[in-house]
């Protein structure tokens, strides 16, 4: 029972990073109908930048908050400088270009940093807690639920509850009838970027320290699970996002702990082709068929 | 031409390479309806597409109260004045009424009178009230012709480009819609370019009629007259 326990609650908290970079996906998959593939490479840059501030100024929170704003400036910039470009008459395209900034980002991340792993530290303990003889959770688990929740809920009041939100959303939905009503719906498709790619930076920030550490690589194999987790959850829906992150979270943990490590990541796929097998739109879809 | 809102001269526009309109030329003044129609294919929304801007004239002029629209981005044209409501309605049919609605102030500085503006539209549109917090494709076609109109309205605007409102509704609902145009033009000075293929009830509110055929204007003249013109209707109106 005790291992039960812990195994759900270090599933919960890995399920919730996935639910931040699955968001990241959904937030560009709706503003631009792309699976941006590039969302891996752009977080670990941004831990790059962070891992260097820290390194050099020696606080963890100085490298917090600049790898949120790599994370803001990178999605600006992939936006109007590549993506703005791309022409989106097959969604391949997108795909492709996407792909194609990995390699970019990855080939010039390992020429400036190299292509060994370097430890990240953490801002809190990762001991869990026990209660009664039962590992718990960690501080540092604590801190990962507090920092998605803040994340999701903040989220999802720019969406519901202000103008930018609405004009988001608007602009996602009926780009021509959004313009004439006086949206610069070029505007909110770059807000999109940027905001999606920080919330990218976010979850790079809170895994990379509990996995090997930062490497040009390191988030592919995260970049996986959030993918599934996307699709599980519909890539139309931020709920979905999230619930699919911790669907994803409790299968690896659960896996990790009752079969084996290594069996995880095959269990990962295997969830993804049962749903696309089942209900290729995802548990959260709306009823319309997706394009892509 | 002097006193005019909207000024069109040798407008030609299309979709690549070849051209839908062909020196479309137009005038509507302040307080007017004027009724743009035509089979289909004649270019009727390709007309309003090219005013609004969503696709670019090869050639011509379009001018508002006196000032060349050319160069104007599409978004910004709702602050001079221009509001479009196209065919098929354009609802965002996955937000509310109410959201919609606000979609249509939100480019206005003055936050109290666009709320304003809202509350007028629920009073000119008492359904929407009743289901401001329905989403757009929970509605009935009237219901979302009434909230594409409501949605123009509440930007104030002094030109309103109006796709086929009546395209598929019931011959009672198109008589409500057409009944409140006329009615908005007499109490608020609004003009409007009406496109529509219901002939009968688009002249039945036009001052004017302008008869597009093959993306040429073929005739342009006073609503009553295009009415009693039978050789005009029955050559490109088909009634």
């Amino acid at each position: 029972m005790g291992q039960f326990i812990y195994l759900t609650f270090d599933g919960l908290s890995r399920g919730l990073v996935y639910a931040a970079f699955a968001l990241a996906l959904v937030l560009i998959w709706r503003a631009a109908r792309i699976v941006n593939f590039a969302q891996g490479a752009m977080a670990v840059a941004a831990v790059y930048v962070a891992w260097s501030v820290t390194n050099a100024t020696g606080s963890y929170w100085l490298g917090f908050v600049v790898a949120l704003l790599t994370g803001l400036v990178l999605g600006v910039v992939v936006e109007r400088v590549v993506m703005r470009f791309v022409d989106h008459s097959s969604p391949l395209n997108g795909v492709v270009v996407a792909l194609g900034l990995v390699l970019v980002l990855q080939g010039t991340l390992g020429i400036v940093y190299g292509n060994e792993y370097q430890p990240v530290r953490t801002p809190f303990s990762r001991d869990a807690f026990e209660v009664g003889g039962v590992a718990l959770l960690s501080r540092y688990d604590l801190f990962v639920f507090a920092a998605v929740g803040a994340v999701v809920v903040a989220l999802t009041m720019l969406f519901t509850r202000t103008n930018v939100g609405l004009r988001m959303r608007a602009a996602a939905f009926a780009p021509d009838v959004s313009r004439l009503l006086g949206v610069s719906v070029g505007g909110m498709l770059t807000l999109g970027w940027a905001l999606a790619a920080a919330v990218g930076s976010l979850a790079g920030m809170l895994v990379v320290p509990t996995e090997l550490g930062v490497h040009p690589t390191a988030m592919d194999v995260v970049f996986v699970s959030a993918f599934t987790a996307a699709v599980v959850g519909g890539l139309d829906s931020p709920i979905g996002a999230v619930v699919g992150g911790l669907v994803v979270g409790l299968l690896l943990s659960y896996i990790s702990g009752y079969v084996d490590v290594t069996v995880a990541p095959m269990a990962v796929l295997a969830l993804l082709v049962v749903v696309l097998l089942g209900r290729p739109g995802g548990l959260f879809s709306s009823s319309k068929a997706r394009v892509a | 031409m002097s006193g005019a809102l909207l000024e069109v001269e040798g407008l030609t526009a299309g979709y690549g390479a070849a051209p839908v309109l062909h020196d479309v030329d137009l005038t509507v003044r302040p307080g007017e309806i004027v009724a743009v129609l035509g089979a289909n294919g004649a270019g009727k929304t390709t007309l309003l597409r090219a005013l609004s801007g969503l696709i670019k004239p090869s050639r011509g002029r379009v001018a508002l109260s006196g000032n060349d629209l050319a160069g104007t981005r599409v978004e910004h044209l709702v602050r001079r004045g221009i509001a479009h409501v196209p065919e098929g309605r354009g609802v965002v049919t996955e937000l509310t009424v109410d959201e919609n609605l606000r979609l249509g102030g939100l480019w206005q500085r003055d936050r109290a009178d666009a709320r304003k503006a809202l509350d007028e539209v629920y009073e000119l549109f008492p359904p929407l009230a009743q289901r401001r917090s329905s989403a757009g494709h929970q509605l009935s076609g009237g219901e979302r012709q009434m909230l594409a109109l409501g949605r123009a309205l509440v930007g104030r605007p002094r030109l309103l480009l109006l796709d086929e409102p009546s395209l598929g509704l019931a011959p009672k609902v198109t008589g409500q819609i057409m009944a409140l145009l006329r009615d908005l033009r007499d109490r608020t000075g609004l003009a409007v370019l009406l496109v529509e293929q219901n002939v009968r009830s688009a002249l039945s509110i036009a001052d004017e009629g302008v008869v597009l055929s093959l993306g040429r204007v073929v005739t342009r003249d006073k609503a009553a007259a295009l009415r009693d013109d039978t050789d005009l209707r029955h050559a490109y109106l088909g009634f």
